[in-house]
C-alpha cells in the first residue's frame, strides 16, 4: 500500500502556520492549557463568513486552506474529518440559550452549527465540493478512523483526498475535565511536561490536516504503508503483535525502523504503555515525544502525524521531539503509535519518498 | 466483480416495536409509533408530537440485565439493537476472526449531559460528572464494543442524518478491502431536548402527524430509535454456515455543497449519491422496484429529494414511500432503521405505506404507495439517507 501525504497544514499552539519551517521558534507557556496561536483567518475566509464562525470551524478551515495550498491541490474526490467533541462552543451556546429560555423561541444559528460534521460540510461549501464528505467522531480514534477512510478511497482510485484530524478547546470543557482530575496542577512550564511527575497531562487543541494522494508530487512528505486500529487491546502483547504484523506485511523487521513517534503525555499511569513498549519489542530504537508542545486531545495524533511528515521530508528531527540520545541522521522508516485513554490504540508506519 | 458484501444479522429498536418482529407487525398493520411526548422531560409534552420507545430509562436497564454506573438513552438503545442484531444461531464474535463495529450518532449521550450541563451552567461546581461522561458520540459506541466483546475496530460516524447509511456504507467497504471479517453497522439516537428545541428552532417541526412528500406536508415529527446489521464477508459466512438476509449491493455519498442545513432545489447531491450507488450496483433505474425514500416532510427535503428522482429515473419512477410516519426521524439511526425495513420488505415482500398523503406535490406530482402493498418481485431496494452539511448517502440493498 503507498498513500502519499502530498501538503499539510497545521494550526497548533505552536508556531506552524510555515510549513517551510519545521519547529524553529518553539511557543514555551506556563500553563495547562494550550490554545491555538491563531493565524491570520482572513487569508482564506471573509469578513462576514468569519463573523459568522465558531473557533473551531475557524480553525478547521484555515488548516485545510493551509493544507490545500502547500499541496497546490484544490479539486478533491473527498473531505474527511476526524473531531473528537466537535463544535463544542455552539453546543454549550445553544444549551443556554435553551435553558436561560426555558425552552422557549431560539434561534437556529448555534443548533445549525453545532453538528460534528459542520467542519467538513463547510469546508466543502467553500471550495464547492460535491464528491464524498465524511465526519468521524469516536474519542481517541477519530483522526485515524478518517485518515482510514480516506487510505481506502486512495486504494479505490480516488486521486486527492483532504484528511483531518481537530478539536477545540472551551472554558467549560476545561472546568469540567479539571473536575475530572484530567490535568497536572502544579505551575511548569509546557516543554518540561516530561519531567513532573505523577498523573495527569495538559490540555491542548488544533486542527492538522493532509493532502493525501494516489501519486507523489514534487511536494511529497511521507508515504503511509499501513495503519492498524484497535480497541482496548487485553494486554501489552496485542500492541505489540500488531506493531508486528504491520512491520511482516511491508517486508519489514523492527530493526529496519529508524525512529518511533509514541504519544506520551506525562500522566504516569497512561504512560505505562509507551514504557514497556520501549522496554520491549521497540527497544534500542530512537524516540520521539510530540504532546508537550500540543498538548493532549482526542486528535493530538494528527498533531503525531503532521511531526512525522515534517521528520521525512525535512530530514531532520529537532531536539525539542527527542527522548534520549539520537543515532540515526537519515530518516528511512518512522512508526507513531498513540493512545488515548488507553482504550484507542493506533499504530502508523510511514517512509520516506525519495525526491 | 467486487466481493459481495452480506448482511446476516438485524436488530431494530423504533416507537413502532422494540424488535424486528414488533416492527415488522407495527409496518403491515399501519400501526405508526407517533403520539405525545411520554418520556422526555421538556417544556414541549403536550404540544409536540414524537416517535419515542414505548420504554423508560429504568424499563431499557432492566431488559438489559446490566449495571452500567450512567448509561445514556442512546447507549441503551443502541445495545438492545445490537444484541438482536448479533443474537444468531452458532455465531460466536470471540472465535477470533476480525470483528468490528460501526456505529453513529448525532447527539450521543447529550440525554444526560444536557441535564448535567443545566446545573453546571448554574454553579461550575454542580452537577455529577458521571453524566457527563456519556457527553460524546464514542460512549454508546465503546459500551456496546465492551458488552459484545469487539476488540478490533471501533468507530463512529456523525454526519447528521444521514449517519448510520454511512455506517453501513464503511463497514461494507471494511469487508471489501478485506480489513475486517465481519462488522456490526448501524446507529442509535434518543430524544433528547437539544434535538427538540433544535428542530423546533429551525421551524421544520409539524405540530401534527407528519406528512412526507405532501403538498400541504409542515415538517417532521422526531423520532429516536437504534438499529443494526451484521455485515459479513462471503468466507466468514460459509465457515460457520451461516445464513444471509440480504446483501449491500451499493453505496453512493456526495454532498449537496449548498447550504449548511437546506437540500438545493435541484437535489444536486441526492442524485448523485443515488446515482454513484447504482453505478455501484451495477445497476440501472430499471433494477430497483422500491426506493424508501429520506421523505423527512420539510417543504425543502420532499421537493428537492422528488426533484432529484425524476431527473434520475425520469419517467419511469418505481415505487416508493417514506416510513418516517410510522417511526419519526431518528436523526442518525434514520438510515439503519430503514435498512432494517428494506429487509423486511425483501424477506416478506411487501411496502409499508406513505400514511397521511393526500396531495401529490405541485410541480412533481409524485404519488408514493398509500396502502399496505404486497407484492412478489421485490429484489433491489434503493435507500436515501441526507442530512444537515449537504450529507447525501443511498444504499442499495438486495435479496439473497
Amino acid at each position: 500500500m503507498n498513500i502519499y501525504i502530498n501538503g499539510i497544514g497545521n494550526v497548533s499552539p505552536q508556531n506552524t502556520l510555515d510549513n517551510s519551517k519545521f519547529l524553529e521558534e518553539l511557543v514555551n507557556e506556563k500553563s495547562n492549557t494550550l490554545w491555538v496561536k491563531d493565524p491570520n483567518y482572513k487569508e482564506h475566509i471573509s469578513g462576514g463568513s468569519l463573523r459568522r464562525m465558531s473557533r473551531i470551524l475557524k480553525i478547521g478551515v484555515h488548516s485545510a486552506h493551509q493544507c490545500m495550498t502547500d499541496a497546490g491541490q484544490k479539486k478533491l474526490d473527498a473531505i474527511i474529518t476526524g473531531t473528537g467533541l466537535g463544535c463544542l462552543t455552539d453546543t454549550e451556546k445553544f444549551l443556554k440559550n435553551i435553558y436561560s429560555n426555558d425552552e422557549g423561541v431560539v434561534s437556529p444559528t448555534q443548533f445549525i452549527q453545532s453538528t460534528h460534521n459542520a467542519i467538513s460540510a463547510q469546508i466543502a461549501l467553500m471550495i464547492q465540493c460535491k464528491n464524498y464528505n465524511f465526519t468521524y467522531t469516536h474519542r481517541g480514534s477519530s483522526f485515524e478512523s478518517a485518515l482510514l477512510d480516506g487510505m481506502l478511497l486512495i486504494q479505490e482510485n480516488a486521486e486527492n483526498v483532504l484528511v483531518g484530524g481537530l478539536d477545540e478547546l472551551t472554558d467549560s470543557y476545561l472546568k469540567i475535565t479539571s473536575r475530572m482530575n484530567m490535568w497536572k496542577t502544579t505551575g511548569f512550564e509546557q516543554l518540561d511536561l516530561f519531567m513532573q511527575e505523577g498523573k495527569g497531562t495538559i490540555a491542548g487543541e488544533g486542527a492538522s490536516f493532509f493532502m493525501l494522494g494516489k501519486k507523489p508530487s514534487q511536494n511529497c512528505y511521507a508515504v503511509i504503508k499501513g495503519l492498524q486500529i484497535l480497541f482496548k487491546p487485553q494486554n501489552v502483547s496485542s500492541v505489540e503483535n500488531t506493531i508486528n504484523s504491520l512491520l511482516v506485511n511491508n517486508g519489514l523487521v523492527k530493526e529496519d525502523l529508524d525512529i518511533v513517534i509514541l504519544g506520551y503525555n506525562g500522566d504516569h499511569e497512561l504512560d505505562a504503555t509507551y514504557h514497556q513498549l520501549q522496554s520491549g519489542l521497540l527497544q534500542g530504537i530512537d524516540v520521539c515525544r510530540f504532546k508537550h508542545l500540543c498538548g493532549e486531545y482526542k486528535t493530538a495524533s494528527s498533531f503525531g502525524l503532521w511531526t512525522a511528515s515534517q521528520i521525512l521530508k525535512k530530514q531532520h528531527v529537532p531536539d525539542i521531539l527527542k527522548k534520549g540520545e539520537f543515532e540515526k541522521s537519515s530518516i528511512k522508516n518512522v512508526l507513531l503509535y498513540n493512545n488515548y485513554n488507553n482504550s484507542n490504540h493506533s499504530m502508523l508506519l510511514l517512509q520516506h519518498v525519495e525526491s | 466483480m467486487q466481493k459481495p458484501v452480506y448482511i446476516s444479522g438485524m436488530g431494530a429498536i423504533t416507537s413502532i416495536g422494540n424488535n424486528i418482529g414488533e416492527m415488522k407487525n407495527s409496518l403491515m398493520s399501519n400501526r405508526h409509533g407517533i403520539h405525545h411526548i411520554q418520556y422526555l422531560d421538556t417544556a414541549h409534552k403536550g404540544k409536540l408530537l414524537v416517535g419515542e420507545v414505548k420504554m423508560s430509562n429504568d424499563e431499557l436497564l432492566n431488559s438489559l440485565g446490566i449495571e452500567i454506573e450512567s448509561s445514556s438513552r442512546t447507549t441503551m438503545l443502541g445495545m438492545i439493537a445490537a444484541r438482536e442484531a448479533v443474537a444468531i444461531q452458532g455465531l460466536n464474535l470471540d472465535d477470533g476472526k476480525r470483528t468490528g463495529l460501526i456505529s453513529s450518532t448525532s447527539v450521543g449521550g447529550i440525554d444526560k449531559s444536557e441535564n448535567f450541563i443545566k446545573k453546571f451552567f448554574e454553579d461550575p461546581a454542580s452537577g455529577k460528572l458521571r453524566n457527563m461522561m456519556t457527553h460524546d458520540c464514542g460512549d454508546s459506541t465503546e459500551h456496546i464494543a465492551v458488552d459484545l466483546g469487539i476488540r478490533h475496530y471501533v468507530s463512529t460516524i456523525s454526519t447528521a442524518c444521514s449517519s448510520s447509511a454511512n455506517a453501513i456504507m464503511t463497514g461494507a467497504r471494511l469487508i471489501r478491502h478485506n480489513i475486517l471479517d465481519r462488522v456490526l453497522v448501524g446507529g442509535t439516537d434518543s430524544m433528547t431536548k437539544y434535538t427538540l428545541n433544535g428542530f423546533n428552532a429551525l421551524k421544520i417541526l409539524d405540530s401534527d402527524h407528519c406528512k412526507p412528500f405532501d403538498n400541504d406536508r409542515q415538517g417532521l415529527n422526531l423520532g429516536e430509535g437504534a438499529a443494526f446489521l451484521l455485515l459479513e464477508s462471503e468466507e466468514s459466512l460459509k465457515e460457520r454456515n451461516g445464513e444471509p438476509i440480504g446483501i449491500v449491493q451499493g453505496y453512493g455519498n456526495a454532498n449537496d455543497a449548498y447550504h449548511q442545513t437546506a437540500s438545493s432545489p435541484d437535489g444536486a447531491g441526492a442524485y448523485e449519491a443515488m446515482r454513484i450507488a447504482l453505478k455501484q450496483a451495477a445497476m440501472t433505474t430499471e433494477d430497483i422496484q422500491y426506493i424508501n425514500v429520506h421523505g423527512t416532510a420539510t417543504p425543502v427535503n420532499d421537493l428537492s429529494e422528488g426533484t432529484a428522482i425524476q431527473r434520475l429515473f425520469q419517467s419511469e419512477i418505481p415505487d416508493f414511500s417514506s416510513t418516517k410516519c410510522f417511526t419519526g426521524h431518528t436523526l442518525a439511526a434514520a438510515g439503519s432503521i430503514e435498512a432494517v425495513i428494506a429487509l423486511l420488505n425483501l424477506k416478506h415482500q411487501f411496502i409499508a405505506p406513505n400514511l397521511n398523503f393526500k396531495t401529490a406535490i405541485e410541480g412533481i406530482n409524485m404519488t408514493p404507495i398509500v396502502s399496505l402493498k404486497r407484492t412478489n418481485s421485490l429484489k433491489n431496494i434503493l435507500s436515501n439517507s441526507f442530512g444537515f452539511g449537504g450529507n447525501c448517502s443511498s444504499l442499495v440493498l438486495s435479496s439473497i
